[in-house]
């Protein structure tokens, strides 16, 4: 596990020995040690079961919703560690957006991108929520198309623009992190493309996390990126020195499709 | 080798006797018989529809929506004179919808409550249990259950029949139905739309009441209307417990009147039984009103 150049870029997220187990022995993660950069794209990757969505998930305590499960080690978001925070405290500054779009479908349009602040019961100005709808909508470039149905349910649009909605949700807690758990391995390439410029567009504010089962995705658009192997971190680097010289047999061997 | 067994087989598969008139004919016996089955079980249900349209119509009168029922002299001397039985069952029509309001009242709130219980723990053995439990209240027969809040509520609490043990009683019919449905509907929701709403920070209460409740809230509906359709014809439970009453009452410790205990009652005087049509009449449309109100709400929902 060799970090180079990335050391000299500010770290936001910093995970310290994290062991993630379901059921006392299989260890989903083994002691993972890795810092997360501010304002880039971290892509975990690896073959499936290799615990890069536990890994994940662990980041904003949503994989506690397993049933037995049991996390050893640390992580740090700025310097405090997230497992003595609140969750709800802690999910409105790392926000999450799923592998299948999931608005709410009985809300409207508007409704959803607030969503966060009225299941919180966070009270706020008309104004102060039309403003929070349009500048999340406009970042993530859908306030154009749905601008004159606000009040509409979301069940015209179509997948990728559903999921445009998902991440304009997240972001209107304006979070330090969002994660992002193969957002686009459910639309089509298109819709895929328009994401995926998006996330380079968001990563000026906002830090990004994301697990893809696309190889490619992850070489087109991260940063920097892990590659994960039966819940070892095996390699972590920046994007371009992975995909032309990794250092580990196993990397060379996944990035050239040998398995996987 | 292989191939001359291969062959073989083969030839000896396609000579196999075609049983072709035969399996037709068979065919044709079968779906006659299907159809002839279903012919005579809908003709059923027209004939009872049928039955009751036609003697009981011409009872249904303004009369029978707003006046009580008559005494057995009058409605003699009006069968003898040729005329229609005067008054109507609205003591009745007011004590079932007073009843099944109060018992909607306790049941939904404990139903619901439950269901999302079962929904949340549905693996632990505890919740086993209770869904064993709610299936033996759902077997017990109505009448037992009309029994035994004869003792709890009529005996004890309201000192004589009475709205309240008439609607206990119905209450723990309707509890069982309400659970299930409820527990099946919140089941039918995807684990993603939960899942969105932890990541935004959502705590858990929250989560089910304002994401979960509305997102199932037509499969809960219909199952509350389907237990109030279910109750409303209910008769043994509320000899046991609200007996009846031949004037509308709103005191929830007096007994009350309900339709089906008026049918009961019409049946057994021989000067009333015209009014048993009508009676039934109503209750059947009125049941079936409240199915199509839930099917109407189930197809509304899935746009």
């Amino acid at each position: 596990m060799h970090e180079t150049n990335m050391n000299t870029k500010p770290s936001i997220l910093s995970i310290e020995g994290l062991s993630i187990a379901y059921d006392k022995d299989k260890l989903a993660v083994k002691d993972v040690n890795a810092t997360i950069k501010k304002n880039a794209i971290t892509a975990i990757m690896g073959p499936s079961g290799c615990g890069k969505t536990t890994l994940l998930r662990a980041i904003n305590r949503m994989h506690e919703l397993y049933p037995n499960i049991s996390t050893q080690g640390k992580i740090k978001l700025y310097d405090e560690n997230i497992y003595d925070m609140s969750t709800i405290k802690l999910r409105r500054k790392i926000g999450m957006v799923f592998q299948r779009p999931n608005p709410f479908p009985t809300l409207s349009i508007y409704e959803n991108v607030i969503a966060g602040y009225k299941l919180n019961g966070i009270k706020l100005k008309r104004s102060e929520r039309d403003e929070i709808v349009e500048s999340s909508l406009k970042d993530v470039a859908l306030w154009e198309e749905v601008k004159n149905s606000l009040h509409k349910k979301g069940n015209f649009l179509s997948g990728g623009q559903q999921q445009r909605l998902c991440i304009a949700r997240t972001l209107a807690f304006k979070p330090d992190v969002i994660l992002l758990d193969e957002p686009t391995s459910a639309l089509d390439p298109i819709a895929t493309a328009k994401i995926e410029d998006l996330l380079i567009d968001l990563k000026e504010n906002y830090t990004i996390v994301l697990v893809t089962h696309n190889m490619s995705q992850a070489a087109r658009i991260s940063d920097n990126a892990m590659y994960m192997y039966m819940g070892e971190l095996i390699e972590y680097d920046e994007t371009t020195k992975i995909f032309t010289n990794p250092k580990n047999i196993s990397t060379q061997n996944y990035i050239t499709g040998r398995f996987g | 080798m292989n191939q001359t067994n291969t062959l073989e087989v083969k030839k000896r598969i396609d000579n196999i006797p075609d049983k072709f008139i035969g399996r037709n004919l068979r065919n044709r016996l079968f779906l006659g018989a299907v159809i002839l089955f279903s012919v005579i079980t809908i003709s059923m249900v027209f004939l009872i529809i049928g039955t009751m349209l036609f003697k009981g119509h011409n009872q249904i009168n303004w009369a029978f929506f707003t006046q009580t029922p008559p005494n057995t002299f009058e409605a003699m001397m009006a069968k003898s004179s040729g005329k229609l039985i005067p008054g109507g069952i609205v003591n009745g029509i007011l004590g079932s919808l007073y009843l099944v309001s109060i018992a909607s009242i306790i049941a939904i709130p404990f139903g619901v409550l439950i269901g999302i219980y079962l929904y949340e723990n549905s693996k632990k053995r505890y919740a086993g249990v209770i869904r064993d439990i709610t299936d033996i209240l759902q077997g017990v027969p109505s009448i037992v259950i009309g029994l035994i809040v004869y003792l709890w509520v009529v005996v004890h609490v309201s000192h004589g029949y009475s709205v309240l043990a008439g609607s206990v009683a119905l209450a723990l019919m309707m509890l069982p139905l309400i659970i299930r449905s409820t527990e099946e509907s919140l089941k039918m929701i995807p684990d993603t739309l939960k899942e969105a709403a932890i990541a935004l920070g959502t705590p858990y209460y929250k989560v089910v009441l304002r994401v979960l409740i509305p997102t199932s809230f037509t499969g809960l509906i219909t199952g509350i209307l389907l237990a109030v359709s279910r109750i409303l014809g209910e008769t043994a439970p509320l000899m046991l417990t609200t007996l009846g009453n031949p004037s509308i009452n709103w005191n929830i410790v007096k007994p009350v009147s309900a339709v089906p205990l008026l049918i009961w009652q019409f049946y057994n005087d021989p000067n009333m039984v015209d009014l048993i049509w009508s009676s039934t009449l109503f209750l059947m449309g009125f049941v079936l009103l409240l199915n199509l109100l839930s099917k109407w709400i189930g197809a509304r929902r899935k746009m």
